[in-house]
């Protein structure tokens, strides 16, 4: 795709649509990559409900995968998670390691 | 019918903006300022306007209020000062950069420190390089009706853009003169409904303001703000020529006075420009052949025009009322920047003049047109900037 020129712009530093920041992926940020492991899951949802961004992914209620594209590896959902039996569902693993 | 009245400044330019009735307005005092948003929160407390006041703790607030609701698709106006406008510096930017078309009457005061509530014109031009259109006033009747013009210029499709009306503080704001109103239905007429440009409330088209544009756009989103800036001229005097239609009287880009076959010419911007008039005349009187200049559209500055008027003359003062310290006084550089291009241009001197609102006196004036006349005889430019009415 051509770049745009000034010409293109719309007037004003305005985005004419709703949602596009789904285009920017954010996900390259992280420093620390969440693990969950399902087997100490008891699905509170309390990681979905402190993510900051919207990086739980939640189907039929219950939560699955994390959204790498877009979770900047913030640990909230770590802390917050209570686990099963004093065992985290949600570990922070530094990146490349 | 026009209505011949005595008032002030201040209460011209507030009655102009009861006229236009905006939907929301910013209001927060500061000398000498302060009177003109009293007198429109009383306009509001006593119904005679629809607008919606905005009570806010500071100048920052008070502009962050106004782009707010000018982004929401609201008709905007605030009013400041000096400090004020100081504080609404980073907000000024955004204002322009959205294109949010706010009108703001700014009266000219000197800033701080040392302390001082007297005009001159350094708020202003610390807001040079803000993106807003400023249009500059002589006199209350000036300052009304570039009020009710700056709504057309700013607000015109092609334009959008925020608008400073410049007056000088006490000088103008609290001198009592007469001038003429319009009719309430000739100014809401003229000014027209104010037409939405991407507004935010429009749930059907949701969009955002002001988002995060770095090394990729940044560059091109500023270049078409210049663009938009070279579109102003041309919106300015058309909407002076309706202007003329309804009111009788005339607006360029600036004002020329005994200037066309003048030798020796004064530049000079709002209330002293009156001042020095009648100097002209009394140089005019002794077979001098003397003119002023009085820049009326300070941004976008009408370069090519400007030059054009001053061409054949032969030496000219810029007077500031406000400094670049280590530098030239701002009017000067434009002029200088203007004249340059030219082949032959006129001698250029530079007078600093009348800050923190020390008097400017017809015997100031004499002085001057006195030294431009020596010089446009063949003496030498003793100095190129130099203040006046200094005491050493």
């Amino acid at each position: 795709m051509k770049p745009k020129g000034w010409k293109d712009l719309p007037p004003g530093s305005v985005v004419l649509e709703g949602g596009s920041a789904v285009r920017f992926k954010t996900g390259s940020w992280r420093a620390f990559r969440p693990i969950w492991h399902e087997e100490n899951c008891i699905q509170c949802l309390l990681c979905w409900l402190y993510c900051p961004d919207m990086s739980i992914l939640v189907k039929d209620g219950k939560r699955g995968e994390f959204d790498y594209d877009y979770c900047k590896g913030c640990g909230i959902c770590a802390l917050e998670c209570p686990g099963k039996k004093g065992k985290k569902a949600i570990e922070m693993v530094e990146e490349g390691k | 019918m026009a209505k011949v009245v005595a008032v002030t400044g201040n209460e011209a330019v507030a009655n102009a903006l009861r006229q236009v009735n905006p939907d929301v307005c910013g209001i927060y005092p500061i000398t000498p300022q302060t009177d003109m948003m009293q007198r429109y929160a009383s306009y509001i407390a006593n119904g005679q306007v629809t607008t919606e006041p905005i009570l806010v703790e500071s100048e920052h607030s008070s502009m962050s209020a106004c782009i707010g609701a000018a982004a929401a698709g609201g008709r905007v106006v605030t009013a400041t000062s000096s400090q004020g406008l100081a504080l609404m510096w980073e907000m000024l930017h955004i204002a322009s950069g959205d294109r949010l078309p706010i009108i703001m009457p700014v009266v000219n005061r000197a800033l701080s420190a040392p302390l001082n509530i007297h005009g001159d014109h350094s708020d202003a031009m610390g807001a040079r390089d803000t993106g807003w259109i400023q249009i500059w006033s002589e006199n209350a009747q000036e300052s009304y009706d570039n009020t009710i013009q700056a709504f057309r210029v700013g607000e015109h499709m092609d334009i959008r853009l925020p608008v400073m009306v410049c007056l000088d503080g006490f000088i103008i704001s609290h001198s009592i003169e007469r001038m003429e109103y319009l009719e309430d239905k000739e100014v809401r007429n003229f000014v027209g409904e104010y037409k939405n440009f991407l507004p935010l409330l429009d749930l059907e088209k949701p969009k955002s303001y002001g988002p995060l544009i770095l090394t990729d756009l940044y560059h091109e989103y500023k270049r078409a703000q210049h663009e938009v800036m070279t579109k102003v001229k041309d919106v300015v005097l058309d909407v002076a020529k309706d202007f003329e239609k309804l009111s009788g009287r005339t607006y360029g880009l600036f004002e020329t006075y005994r200037l066309d076959d003048a030798d020796i010419a004064l530049v000079i911007l709002n209330s002293a420009a009156g001042t020095s008039k009648d100097v002209i005349d009394d140089f005019r009187n002794k077979g001098i052949k003397a003119g002023l200049l009085k820049p009326r559209l300070f941004r976008p500055f009408p370069y090519e025009e400007v030059a054009e008027a001053l061409k054949n003359t032969k030496a000219v003062c810029v007077m500031d009322r406000a400094d670049s310290f280590g530098g030239y006084g701002p009017l000067f550089m434009e002029i200088t920047s203007a004249l340059y291009h030219l082949k032959d241009r006129p001698a250029l001197i530079n007078k600093i003049y009348g800050l923190g609102g020390r008097d400017y006196m017809p015997s100031h004036a004499a002085l001057v047109l006195n030294e431009l006349h020596e010089i446009a005889k063949g003496g030498k430019i003793r100095i190129i900037k130099e203040y006046l009415g200094v005491r050493e």
